[in-house]
């Protein structure tokens, strides 16, 4: 079924809405210790994550963290709130965030919206590796 | 805040003069038709009466038009009755049909395939027009029926319906159109398009919801799909929905008595508004044949902005529209018409469709035209860069 004829399969959360409209540490950062490019070629979407990492008490902890997203509103919302989760939080604990932390973590997201949160998950990973990597 | 509505070919607001015509058979004239005191006569009058104006407007005869439940369960009572009576009569078992068919045809022909029915899927060019050439060669000696649409609801490009159509009346075979999208603009009659069968659904045009028209040509033949009782002759058993039918009737005399005005009316202002956009967006592009279109469609592909994310975006701005990309169809693939134009998935990625009604007005017009560039700029900007 395509999208003339099914509009949303169903209606987006207050909370995806309100990530929509008013996104959280959207933009680049430049020069950034970790960047994660993660795309969909079926569906078209692509996120991009910055990360500064820090230190504290001999802890790497994500210090500032932005998202670029060419996407949906449920990819857009789900690299938003993905960076408010992870910001503050050291490495280890920011890789323990799924798709479904970030689906629920946004009060549900559509079944076939879901794969917009797997993006978010994979672009974070990838941007920890790059750092991880460049070190 | 500011509305303006341009999706008028997801649906209509019903006239207000349809809806007036419509209100006593809720309540006063509430009879079923098939009953035979007073009551049931009133009904049944409004009904035929119903019939005759349809036939009016088609250049056909009232025993030719059947009432049913929408466009689509018009396209299925045609293709499954057609393809069923073929089969009884040991004819043949292909269908014809186009790569750009709403799912109302496209789905039945598919499901009718898994039956074990042959299916042709003749392909656009990247204009979304079917070459009647290609109909000719796929037309053998076991195809059944030729199913191909009007106008396209999503881009908007007109068939060579004419053309088609004296293919398949050459080599007797029945032939369907789904003419849903067309009604507010371009002729209905069967004679000059020469089908054989015709769906339409009185939503797209100022009618209600929940009730259609199948126009089937006398000696065509076709068996019912549903089975219950007499009405509609036996094709579409059911006790007619009487104010939905007296309000399609009243929807369709008032679409070909304003057709001329509305088709000048509406054509200028879509032109408007794709001149706005194509000028004011910079990597836009219009989707479908340039002037052989429907006078209310404008669809366009845009560069580096996703089509529901700009939904949204014009939905805040008080704008309705709609979009064929992955990410507004529920299973994560692109508008089946756009890909069969040759559209690649991240092409229409940014597919964006404004459809204009006999109410649209200029201001609402340059409206969008003044809202979408921001939009678009606005999403280019959360993109990230060089993907």
């Amino acid at each position: 079924m395509a999208g003339f004829d099914n509009l949303y399969p169903s209606l987006y959360s207050e909370k995806v809405m309100k990530h929509i409209r008013h996104p959280q540490n959207l933009g680049e950062i430049k020069n950034p210790d970790g960047m994660g490019t993660e795309g969909n070629p079926v569906c078209g979407d692509v996120m991009r994550l910055f990360i500064k990492v820090g230190k504290k008490k001999n802890k790497e902890y994500i210090k500032d963290i932005k998202f670029q997203t060419l996407g949906c509103g449920a990819a857009i919302a789900s690299s938003s709130m993905l960076t408010t989760m992870v910001k503050g939080k050291t490495l280890a604990e920011a890789q323990k965030v799924t798709r479904q932390s970030i689906a629920q973590a946004l009060g549900g997201l559509p079944p076939s919206k879901i794969h917009c949160s797997v993006l978010a998950a994979a672009a974070l990973k990838k941007a920890i590796k790059d750092y991880q990597q460049k070190k | 805040m500011r509305k303006v509505y341009l999706d008028y070919a997801a649906t209509t607001p019903i006239d207000s003069r349809v809806l007036k015509r419509m209100l006593p058979y809720f309540k006063e004239k509430f009879g079923n038709p098939s009953s035979v005191h007073s009551w049931g006569r009133e009904a049944r009058e409004a009904v035929e009466s119903a019939r005759s104006q349809v036939a009016r407007v088609l250049g056909c005869q009232t025993s030719e038009i059947f009432f049913t439940g929408a466009t689509t369960t018009s396209d299925n009572l045609a293709i499954q009755g057609v393809a069923r009576a073929a089969k009884k009569r040991g004819k043949g078992n292909q269908i014809i049909t186009s790569a750009i068919e709403h799912h109302g045809v496209l789905d039945v022909c598919r499901a009718l395939e898994k039956e074990g029915f042959k299916l042709l899927v003749i392909p656009v060019d990247k204009n979304g027009i079917v070459n009647h050439q290609d109909v000719e060669k796929a037309i053998n000696q076991k195809t059944i029926l030729i199913t191909m649409m009007y106008a396209n609801n999503e881009v908007g490009t007109i068939q060579p319906i004419k053309e088609i159509s004296r293919l398949a009346r050459k080599k007797s075979v029945p032939f369907h159109t789904d003419a849903a999208a067309v009604v507010d603009y371009l002729s209905l009659n069967v004679e000059k398009l020469g089908v054989d069968l015709m769906s339409f659904g009185a939503h797209k045009f100022g009618g209600p919801k929940g009730v259609g028209v199948l126009y089937v040509r006398k000696g065509t033949e076709i068996e019912p799909i549903t089975f219950g009782g007499h009405h509609e002759k036996g094709l579409w058993p059911g006790t007619e929905a009487v104010p939905l039918i007296v309000g399609l009737a009243e929807a369709i005399r008032i679409a070909a008595k304003e057709k001329k005005q509305a088709m000048k009316q509406v054509t200028k202002l879509r032109d408007r508004l794709i001149k706005g956009i194509l000028t004011k967006v910079p990597g836009s592009q219009l989707t479908g044949h340039p002037t052989q279109r429907l006078p209310d469609l404008a669809s366009f592909v845009i560069e580096g902005a996703e089509g529901e994310a700009m939904l949204l975006q014009l939905s805040d701005q008080g704008i309705a529209a709609s979009s064929g990309s992955a990410c507004t169809s529920g299973i994560l693939e692109p508008s089946h018409v756009l890909t069969a134009m040759g559209i690649p998935a991240k092409v229409a990625h940014g597919s964006l469709r404004f459809s204009l009604g006999k109410e649209t007005t200029q201001a609402e017009i340059d409206y969008v035209i003044e809202i979408l560039p921001i939009i678009v700029k606005k999403l280019r900007k959360m993109a990230p860069k060089g993907v």
